[in-house]
């Protein structure tokens, strides 16, 4: 069982941070180009040579390009009206029709701005080729942004990844065990010899939390390395207050996991109420979605998650290089928390009926 | 010191909801005495048990075990009681080394008395080449002679057996009983619940539930003449069907 506990969460942290990415790419892009002139074909090329696209089709028709997106093959028609070329030397105006199959709404918003974006730096070097030297002068300024990213400069998804992912496993890991523990030993029946035996309710918690608790440590240790050599995931703040953190954490989700073996008679209601908290924090942490576009009530309901301050703490750690004082609320929150939940737990426990 | 009363139970009761498991039970059981627990199923012994031993609390009565209240003072009496539940309840995946250590360290035994006791267990049972394996791969009468010899590492004044040789063969059943006898020799009370009305003849005294009340408490013999009958079988028998 213990080599499990420690493979199967490092497999989930290698095949999820190079798959659940955000990052659009092979859109399936096709075109119905009723212009056909050297313009309309330097356009296309410009999505051609883009990494984001893969140009798919060739459409005669609209009609015909429709039936494909319906079937799913395509993703985006993008539709050339004729005389283009000559509307944009003579009007210098011209209009394009983006057909973008929406049914995923943020993944369509963001194939919009990419082609946008190509459509707008081929229209810039298109009128630098017809703008006379004589109009220059007229012509308004571009205002332009020049954009730094920081903390993780080249935008590398896994940068961002990596330590939530990290942190989901070592949470989900050390609740379904704390969660399992207690219970089984009533559904075996040893539970029942310990309670006719002297010892004390915080000596029985403390020697269930221990063990989940090294293990819990050596998860992170384990995802650390993987993350340092396999993503070069760069670990900018201190590693010794990460473990400090981390240290504290686990005694959050471990309490939870008693207190919930405790309040259950069998195995399975205990894994169908930890499923339940996981997924809700899961969700709610802010590591696939931002708390910050979150309605207010769920925001509000986030103050409860531990991983969300487990995810804020891995981050601005692992990437900001975030010091003590930095993280002393989420650290603060948490310890309040690990409080709570042992003494809840410690309570729980009854020896008596 | 033979006749000191080292449990005392009035009018103890437990009720789930309208339903009363133990009604108004009332004995004694005296230091040293093998005092055997009979009723059917569903009786109310294993309710009554878990009461004295300071795992349920009582609904009403009074009850003195080892010195001390149930209501008041049950973690002391943990502390100078032994239990073997009739379900096997060592650590299957520990070995029984470990579980020795491990019981033995929750009594609060230090680690020289627990290598002693273990080394004593292990000549008593001729444990030499199983010691090492894990309890879970043991046979199961093996499990119980393990399980009551841990029940004893700290030398408790009472040990409580619930069922304690249920579905193990005859010659085990008899080596546990040898077990029991020996254990009650040194001075250990013990208070043994069973469904084998042969084994009640090996009781010193002999209590029979049924539907919650202790119906008749007497010595094998004088029961069996109470009830004019040849075994504690014939007794039980009558009184069960009313």
């Amino acid at each position: 069982m213990l080599p499990i506990i420690f493979v199967l969460p490092l497999i989930q942290l290698i095949i999820l941070s190079n798959a659940a990415t955000f990052e659009i790419k092979n859109i399936k892009f096709s075109y119905i180009d009723n212009d056909n002139t050297s313009f309309s074909r330097a356009l296309i090329n410009k999505f051609e040579a883009s990494t984001y696209f893969n140009v798919v089709s060739n459409f005669s028709s609209e009609k015909i390009a429709s039936a494909s997106m319906l079937k799913g093959e395509v993703d985006v028609i993008l539709e050339i009206p004729s005389h283009f070329e000559r509307d944009l030397s003579k009007n210098k105006k011209t209009d394009l029709s983006v057909i973008i199959n929406a049914i995923d709404g943020a993944t369509a918003g963001v194939e919009n701005v990419y082609i946008n974006q190509i459509v707008q730096r081929f229209n810039k070097n298109a009128q630098a080729k017809l703008i006379q030297p004589s109009d220059i002068v007229n012509k308004p300024k571009n205002i332009s942004t020049i954009t730094s990213f920081w903390y993780n400069e080249t935008l590398n998804y896994k940068t961002f990844m990596v330590p939530g992912i990290l942190v989901l496993l070592v949470t989900m890991i050390t609740l379904f065990l704390a969660g399992m523990n207690i219970v089984r030993e009533k559904e075996v029946g040893t539970l029942e010899q310990i309670n006719v035996t002297p010892i004390k309710k915080h000596q029985f918690i403390i020697g269930k939390l221990f063990p989940f608790w090294v293990i819990g440590m050596g998860l992170l240790t384990i995802g650390l390395i993987i993350a340092k050599v396999l993503f070069n995931v760069p670990i900018v703040g201190s590693i010794a207050l990460m473990y400090l953190y981390n240290s504290i954490y686990i005694l959050v989700i471990l309490g939870m996991g008693l207190f919930i073996s405790n309040f259950t008679d069998t195995q399975q209601q205990a894994m169908f109420i930890s499923w339940f908290f996981v997924v809700i924090f899961i969700l709610m942490s802010g590591l696939f979605t931002p708390i910050e576009s979150m309605p207010k009530w769920a925001q509000n309901l986030t103050e409860f998650n531990p991983i969300k301050y487990f995810v804020e703490v891995m981050r601005m750690v692992m990437l900001k290089g975030a010091d003590f004082n930095d993280i002393l609320p989420q650290l603060i929150k948490t310890l309040g928390y690990a409080i709570l939940m042992n003494g809840l737990a410690v309570w729980s426990y009854k020896k008596t009926t | 010191m033979k006749s000191k009363n080292v449990i005392k139970v009035e009018n103890l009761t437990k009720k789930f909801g309208d339903f009363t498991a133990v009604n108004k039970i009332s004995f004694k059981v005296k230091t040293g005495e093998i005092f055997g627990f009979l009723g059917a199923n569903g009786a109310g012994k294993t309710t009554a048990m878990k009461m004295l031993i300071g795992i349920s609390i009582p609904t009403s009565g009074d009850a003195q075990v080892a010195g001390f209240d149930v209501f008041k003072n049950p973690e002391d009496i943990k502390k100078n009681i032994g239990y073997m539940s009739q379900k096997f309840a060592l650590y299957d995946d520990l070995t029984v080394k470990e579980n020795i250590t491990f019981f033995g360290g929750i009594y609060g035994l230090s680690r020289k008395q627990i290598e002693e006791k273990r080394c004593l267990l292990v000549e008593e049972l001729g444990l030499q080449d199983i010691v090492n394996e894990l309890v879970g791969s043991l046979p199961l009468g093996w499990k119980q002679k393990i399980s009551f010899s841990v029940a004893l590492l700290h030398n408790p004044k009472i040990v409580f057996l619930d069922e304690p040789t249920g579905g193990v063969d005859p010659i085990t059943r008899r080596q546990f009983w040898e077990m029991i006898y020996k254990t009650a020799n040194n001075g250990t009370t013990v208070f043994v619940t069973t469904h084998y009305m042969d084994e009640a003849e090996y009781c010193d005294r002999v209590s029979i539930m049924v539907d919650g009340k202790i119906e008749a408490l007497d010595t094998p013999t004088k029961l069996k003449e109470q009830f004019k009958a040849d075994t504690m079988n014939d007794v039980f028998l009558k009184l069960a069907r009313g």
